[in-house]
């Protein structure tokens, strides 16, 4: 069942980014940006822990949950360290999928080639 | 000057003629189908990691590691590239989307040098995400703090 419910909100989700390309003409890069913004303000809101109770993976895979994550970060850190908590949470929230993202990127880079496209 | 604007009126005409609707229904399909089916992946990888009982935020980011060294390998072999095309949406708005706007540009301008081509290019995409998600998570923080 829970796999039913990450494949609907994950699904939605990526229909928004969808409509949102071919009815605008965002490039990818906007989308990504937009979806991260909105992630974290419905994050601060408390909006998307409903979502995420219900969705699962459906929502954190999404880049939403990526600023879900921002938001959820910085508030937990406000909570334990107080007003600093504003400068560090984002980032260490993001630290470990940014860190990924790097890392592999670097190894793939060294190792593979552009593809004819 | 009236008859630019006329010109430019049927040109328009005709480029609206000349360029098919983009299909956004069959579009929004492809992305529903294929974020979700990522989503799937990602909440099977979590049920797995979940046995370690690391605990949840633990858990979210060993599941988010995976999936960005899984696009990594997929977009390094030109499959994520193919499956993009088709997807739209589907593979971009997912982590692997982002994780794939890393990698490909990392891999694309290595050429250019591996300083100034493939780590600065790697922040072509993701730059502006972590500057505006960085610049969001504050404004929330503050509000946080000062009304939560």
């Amino acid at each position: 069942m829970e796999l039913v419910k990450a494949f609907l909100v994950g699904g939605l989700i990526c229909v928004v980014g969808q409509i949102l390309i071919d009815k605008t003409k965002l490039m990818s890069g906007r989308i990504l940006v937009l979806f991260v913004c909105l992630g974290c303000i419905l994050g601060g809101l408390g909006i998307y822990d409903a979502i995420e109770q219900f969705g699962g993976a459906g929502a954190t895979v999404p880049l939403t949950g990526f600023g879900y994550n921002l938001a959820k970060g910085v508030m937990e850190e406000v909570d334990t360290i107080g007003f600093l908590g504003i400068f560090t949470g984002g980032m260490k929230a993001a630290a470990g999928g940014i860190t990924a993202a790097v890392v592999f990127a670097f190894l793939t880079a060294l190792i593979c080639n552009p593809k004819e496209k | 000057m009236e008859e630019t604007t006329q010109a430019k009126q049927a040109y328009d005409k005709m480029v609206k003629e000349a360029s098919p609707d983009s299909p956004i229904v069959l579009n929004c399909i492809k992305a529903f189908v294929s974020g979700g089916i990522i989503c799937v992946i990602g909440q099977l990888l979590r049920n797995y990691v979940e046995r370690f009982s690391l605990g949840e935020d633990n858990t979210a980011l060993l599941v988010s590691i995976l999936l960005i060294l899984a696009s990594a390998i997929l977009t390094g072999t030109g499959i994520y590239g193919k499956l993009g095309k088709y997807c739209g949406a589907g593979t971009i708005v997912p982590i692997t989307g982002f994780a794939n706007s890393v990698v490909s540009p990392a891999i694309e301008f290595k050429k250019e040098g591996l300083v100034f081509g493939m780590a600065a290019k790697m922040f072509l995409i993701a730059g502006p995400v972590i500057v505006y998600g960085t610049l969001t998570s504050m404004l929330v923080g503050i509000v946080y703090y000062f009304i939560g």
